[in-house]
């Protein structure tokens, strides 16, 4: 019983976007008319993945029909099903807002996008860790032009920064892959997790700088500190678009922790058990301050929500870090919510840069401009969400991670520096909006009215991540019996293994 | 033989991270080539050094992993193509900045930047 519709997340944007490249490149409405089509279908298909996982079953779909550890298998279970959703819903926001001009500020914009979404689908999706090695680097090659688009010498320097840095990273997951293939025999997650528990006692060494090396990959995608230093460069020098674009791409690494540390390092790992923990919840505490500082002492709105990216990866992985199923489930909550109100942010800093000439977005009171009003609004709803104050989704989601951290043994130290940090969070984003709204409004001379292209269009797209920002607090019912039923499904791996290897008759 | 490779990998290793944190392109892109050299050797390795074996299973013989093999080639496949994106962004980035600098300029936070 093969579902087909489990690798159509990933053709359909390779195909559009090899359609896009070769055939509109002149015609720009064209190109737009089809990007957004598929964004649109893949945003369907996913609420049909996401209503086909729910049911909890594991469903896998072996490409070219090669049985699984042999061949590559595609994996949709609850959690990826969440990620394409959350990846879709993000891509049709990006689109709309890049449609007021910044495609046609450089070439290929939608080509790339459309790249960049079957690289992210793609990751999401695998069961194989090469294959995701390979899905890491369709998706970052595919953000490197993404990144350089529409050029300048900052622009283009710091994307020169993200490739060295992401690729150096790659080498590294290249390295660990070939200590877990050298010590277990195998590449497929699944038929990895069977294997860690029986490796012997003189490879455990091996076996733990690989797992190790790969949370070190990851730590880079997820910009923890210490390997932090290319996130604030590249998010606040990248295009407005592309940017809210690559708030999902943080939380690639996250998925790929969370995935690989629950499934096959997880309870029954043996020796290897919880074998992330200790490293990753020092480095995201460390993460979290240090991007709630970065929030404080940022002088332009795009590198402060950089920084609040920063921090919000932080608080993610302390949540993922305690390991445990309610703690998993909330820092799934906070994951959506963080994408999605930074998302929304990164576009709330264009709208503001487009409308203030000479001044971008820099904190600094300047004349007033068009439509102050109500971009402040969508900032103050942004930076409350962001901050995690009621009634936007970051309150829930930092009071479920709170709730979950209640029995940790390091409770008090959580506890305490969440609610600081918050603090400072929400000092940040209150001293930026009023130099930038409040001040503004008051500053002498005259309205800095610019031309603006389609500012119906891309408040819109603004509003819309701001929209499914308050659906997430809504319907915070159904989202967290979801993710309730997704953590739970993460520490039962025994299913997903099942599912892959199972249907062969095991692997032995 | 094990320790020639081993050897191999380690010089690879070590004057590719060396090259890299010189932080100005050409040196980075060098360094860059070198090290998915050494972790092209170290994926081979990965498989088992074995002399004159096919990669084939054949009855009644011994043979060699083919999988590594095929790792490899994905990998140099990879790192050819992104070798060619930095070289282009590199030389981008000198062309705009007039600097080969990879590292942030001096005086520079991240913090500023254009539209």
């Amino acid at each position: 019983m093969i579902t087909h519709e489990i690798v159509l997340p990933i053709v359909l944007p390779a195909v559009i976007a090899a359609v896009i490249a070769l055939t509109m490149r002149r015609d720009i409405a064209l190109a737009r008319t089809a990007s957004l089509a598929s964004a649109v279908a893949l945003l369907l298909l996913a609420i049909a993945l996401v209503s086909l996982a729910s049911d909890g079953s594991v469903r896998t779909y072996a490409l070219g029909g090669w049985p699984a550890p042999f061949g590559i298998v595609l994996v949709l279970d609850r959690l990826s099903a969440l990620m394409l959703l959350l990846t879709a819903v993000l891509a049709v926001a990006v689109l709309l807002y890049a449609v007021n001009g910044w495609d046609t500020r450089g070439r290929h914009f939608h080509a790339l996008l459309q790249f960049q979404l079957m690289g992210l689908n793609g990751a999401f999706l695998t069961g194989d860790f090469f294959n995701l090695f390979v899905f890491f680097e369709v998706l970052l090659i595919a953000s490197y032009g993404l990144m350089a688009h529409g050029g300048g010498a900052r622009r283009v320097g710091a994307g020169v920064r993200y490739v060295v840095v992401n690729l150096a990273a790659s080498v590294l997951f290249l390295f660990a892959v070939g200590l877990l293939y050298a010590v277990t025999g195998t590449l497929n997650m699944a038929d990895l997790a069977v294997k860690v528990p029986d490796v012997a006692a003189a490879d455990q060494a091996l076996l733990r700088s690989g797992a190790l090396l790969l949370l070190l990959v990851f730590a880079v995608k997820g910009a923890l500190v210490p390997l932090h230093f290319w996130l604030p460069d590249t998010y606040a020098n990248a295009p407005a678009p592309v940017a809210a674009l690559f708030a999902v791409l943080t939380k690639v690494g996250a998925y790929a922790i969370i995935r690989l540390f629950t499934l096959a390092f997880g309870e029954g790992a043996g020796d290897a058990a919880w074998l992330a923990a200790p490293w990753l919840m020092p480095a995201a505490m460390l993460t979290l301050l240090l991007g709630m500082f970065g929030v404080l002492a940022a002088r332009r709105l795009g590198a402060m929500v950089s920084f609040a990216v920063l921090g919000s990866m932080g608080t993610l992985l302390i949540a993922v870090a305690l390991f445990t199923p309610p703690a998993l489930s909330a820092a799934l909550y906070y994951l959506l919510h963080s994408t999605l109100a930074a998302g929304a942010l990164f576009l709330v800093a264009d709208l503001v840069a487009e409308r203030r000439a000479g001044h971008g977005d820099t904190l600094v009171a300047a004349p007033a401009f068009a439509q102050s009003g109500l971009v402040g609004a969508l900032f103050l709803l942004g930076a409350i969400a962001m901050a995690g104050l009621p009634p936007m989704s970051g309150f829930i989601g930092k009071l479920l991670i709170l709730d979950a951290a209640r029995d940790a043994f390091n409770r008090n130290w959580i506890w305490s520096l969440m609610l600081s940090t918050s603090l400072l969070a929400i000092i940040g984003f209150a001293r930026g909006g009023s130099s930038l709204f409040w001040k503004s409004a008051s500053f002498p001379g005259g309205l800095d009215a610019r031309q603006l292209t389609r500012p119906a269009l891309t408040i819109t797209a603004a509003g819309l991540l701001l929209a499914a920002n308050a659906a997430l607090v809504v319907f915070a019912g159904p989202v967290t019996r979801y993710l309730d039923a997704t953590a739970a499904q993460l520490f039962a791996p025994a299913g997903y293994i099942d599912a892959v290897l199972g249907a062969e008759g095991g692997n032995e | 033989m094990e320790f020639l490779v081993a050897t191999a990998v380690g010089m690879l290793t070590a004057t590719g991270v060396y090259l890299l944190l010189r932080a100005r392109s050409f040196p980075v892109v060098l360094g860059l080539a070198l090290l998915s050299y050494a972790v092209n050797v170290f994926l081979f390795a990965a498989g088992r050094l074995a002399v004159d074996l096919p990669p084939v299973i054949r009855a009644g013989g011994d043979y060699t992993d083919p999988l590594p093999q095929a790792l490899v080639l994905t990998a140099i496949v990879i790192s050819f193509g992104m070798t060619a994106v930095v070289v282009v962004m590199a030389a981008r980035a000198y062309v705009e900045s007039g600097s080969d600098r990879v590292d942030d300029e001096p005086g520079g936070n991240g913090d500023g930047g254009d539209r």
